[in-house]
């Protein structure tokens, strides 16, 4: 028989912790937290596959996220099919974006790449808030009360989290399957140095935009699971510049490139930031970027690998110093 | 005649924008670095100058020239502070620490000042004059005039004198331009205070003649990026030529099409570069 390892006791240790969390915590306000955790951890696990393993920094996926956010409502209010149905529209909107922002940037340093996301993104915003069909500045509302059950319009919280928690385990279970095939050895390379892939026969330019479509298909999904759940959309809160921030920060605090290190910036980053929204009150968002930015400028400059990485360094030392003093002992 | 008065107005922004832009392309063109905090550079220059109006007083030589000081000592310690201990690290590092400057400096504005709008009061600069049937306003004329001068100093500055030619033999070669007796470090901290000067000035400039809120950071560094892509990345005169493009473009778009399109025709400027000229009008590949 096979000893457990100490990771593979960890991950089941996690899905146990997240199955069983809205047990524990049955109030509406600990619920809410967890489904706003579970929708940060997808989008950034979706961010980190093209951003974190493939090394192609996009500050502009809100795009994506938008784009699966207006299509359920879109269909819903042109010709009044249930949400769930826009689904697959805005994810092929959102592969057919990255293709488009992909093949043109990709064949240049990755720079023109971030550029590039953080215009279009702005681009789409902009447009969207001058164009009638989806709402303009208003936005989008879906329905109000559950015509049927595939209307996924629910009174808790309870079914969200379920439905959240099973995207995001496909998606880790993906991100860990490529992680272990060519493919992801392929992000990786590409990471470390393009240069050096590309002399070892890397498709470099394909590799890219398909880590870049998987990134923004799942993206797109996250944008989708939050629309059903909220019932409504507008500029701001699909395509706005904070929506891309927080899937950066989220994986770079838990660590870029590491299978969960956008679930533990989650687990940091969301109850922090509904503690500093009550402290601070209403008018806190603001003070919330501002730590924000702070937190992002300090994991750029001291440890650019993430909590992941710099626990990595540290828990050697710590078990070391465990272990002799219980001898001593 | 409306026609030229519209040409003219976006020729004169459009010079405002290629001072601020040259202070980015020096910085990507030095050290392959792309920075995401400039457009928020132009804006606290012109808080900057709000400031110095209010509290001391003096005309716009002597904000301008307050805004372009006191950006150059921020371009230089952010650069001492941050940049210089990420300019190795990967890319991702890279990117996040200008661009987690950009939300605090972003953000930190609106704490201070609020997101209300805010112009300065009249200056000596007030009042229009007229010239062949068409209305300029003096302020965006002198401001517009300055900038050009500016922006051409720069460009002659790095070509013809042997500050400039250090900051060039660094950003050709850095391990050759320190064999020749030159310190990389203080050449590219002395860029970063340029860049950040070049876009302080720049703000201040503006302040004189357009209302402004700390919003504005990101609308600047997106045209900055849009500038430095048309010109060529590196080339001080590729955004001279090019932000007097981008203003022209600016105006006619918002005139002809309606003022909410002007930022949307810019930025599909921007997607359209990247799939047919990267390079830029100036730039090498």
């Amino acid at each position: 028989m096979r000893k457990f390892s100490s990771p593979r006791v960890g991950v089941l240790l996690l899905a146990a912790g997240l199955l069983l969390y809205p047990m524990l915590f049955t109030g509406p306000f600990y619920r809410d937290i967890g489904v706003t955790f579970l929708l940060a951890a997808i989008s950034a696990s979706a961010w980190n596959i093209v951003g974190g393993y493939a090394g192609q920094v996009s500050v502009g996926h809100s795009m994506f996220f938008g784009l699966g956010a207006y299509t359920p409502l879109l269909v819903y209010t042109l010709w009044g099919w249930p949400p769930i149905a826009g689904i697959p529209l805005g994810i092929v909107l959102s592969l057919a974006l990255a293709v488009l922002i992909g093949l043109p940037t990709f064949r240049l340093t990755g720079h023109y790449f971030s550029m590039a996301t953080i215009a279009v993104a702005e681009l789409i915003r902009i447009f969207f808030g001058t164009w009638d069909l989806v709402g303009a500045a208003i936005g989008l509302q879906g329905p109000a009360v559950a015509r049927s059950f595939w209307d996924l319009t629910f009174r808790g919280e309870l079914p969200y989290y379920y439905i959240f928690l099973a995207v995001l385990g496909i998606l880790l279970l993906v991100t860990a399957t490529l992680e272990r095939r060519r493919f992801g050895f392929y992000m990786r390379a590409i990471k470390a140095s393009e240069r050096a892939a590309k002399s070892l026969g890397v498709p470099v330019r394909g590799t890219k935009i398909k880590a870049l479509a998987l990134s923004a298909a799942f993206t797109s999904a996250a944008g989708s699971l939050y629309v059903i759940k909220t019932g409504f959309i507008d500029p701001d809160s699909g395509f706005g510049i904070l929506i891309s921030v927080q899937m950066v920060i989220v994986a770079a605090l838990g660590g870029a490139g590491t299978l969960f290190g956008p679930l533990v910036g989650a687990l940091i980053l969301i109850p922090l930031q509904s503690a500093t929204n009550s402290w601070f009150g209403g008018g806190g968002s603001g003070l919330t970027y501002i730590l924000y930015g702070g937190i992002i400028v300090v994991i750029a400059r001291f440890e650019p690998g993430g909590l992941f990485e710099m626990w990595q360094r540290v828990a050697p030392k710590l078990r070391k110093r465990f272990w002799s003093r219980a001898h001593a002992a | 005649m409306v026609f030229v008065q519209v040409i003219v107005g976006g020729l004169l922004l459009g010079a405002i924008y290629a001072l601020f832009s040259s202070g980015l392309t020096l910085i990507w063109g030095m050290m392959n670095f792309i920075n995401f905090a400039h457009g928020e550079f132009v804006m606290l220059g012109m808080y900057v100058a709000l400031l110095v109006v209010t509290w001391v007083g003096g005309g716009p030589a002597i904000f301008s020239i307050a805004a372009a000081l006191a950006l150059f000592v921020l371009g230089v310690g952010i650069y001492v502070s941050l940049i210089r201990h990420v300019i190795r690290a990967p890319m991702l590092a890279q990117i996040l620490s200008t661009f987690g400057l950009a939300l605090l400096l972003r953000y930190s504005a609106f704490w201070v000042f609020s997101a209300n709008f805010v112009s300065l009061p009249q200056t000596s600069l007030g009042g229009t004059i007229k010239l062949g049937g068409i209305f300029l306003p003096v302020a965006q004329l002198v401001a517009g005039a300055v900038a050009i001068t500016l922006t051409l100093g720069l460009h002659f500055t790095l070509t013809y004198t042997t500050v400039g030619s250090k900051l060039l033999a660094v950003a050709e070669d850095r391990a050759a331009a320190m064999l020749m007796g030159i310190r990389p470090d203080r050449m590219q901290a002395l860029a970063w205070g340029l860049s950040a000067g070049a876009a302080g000035i720049a703000g201040a400039l503006m302040a004189t003649a357009y209302p402004w809120s700390p919003s504005v950071g990101e609308t600047f560094g997106l045209i900055a990026f849009v500038v430095v892509a048309l010109g060529g990345f590196g080339s001080v005169l590729g955004s001279l030529y090019a932000g007097l493009i981008i203003g022209l473009i600016q105006a006619a778009s918002a005139f002809w099409l309606g003022a909410i399109y002007k930022d949307i025709v810019v930025y599909g400027l921007f997607v359209a570069l990247l799939w047919l000229r990267p390079q830029g009008l100036m730039g090498k590949a």
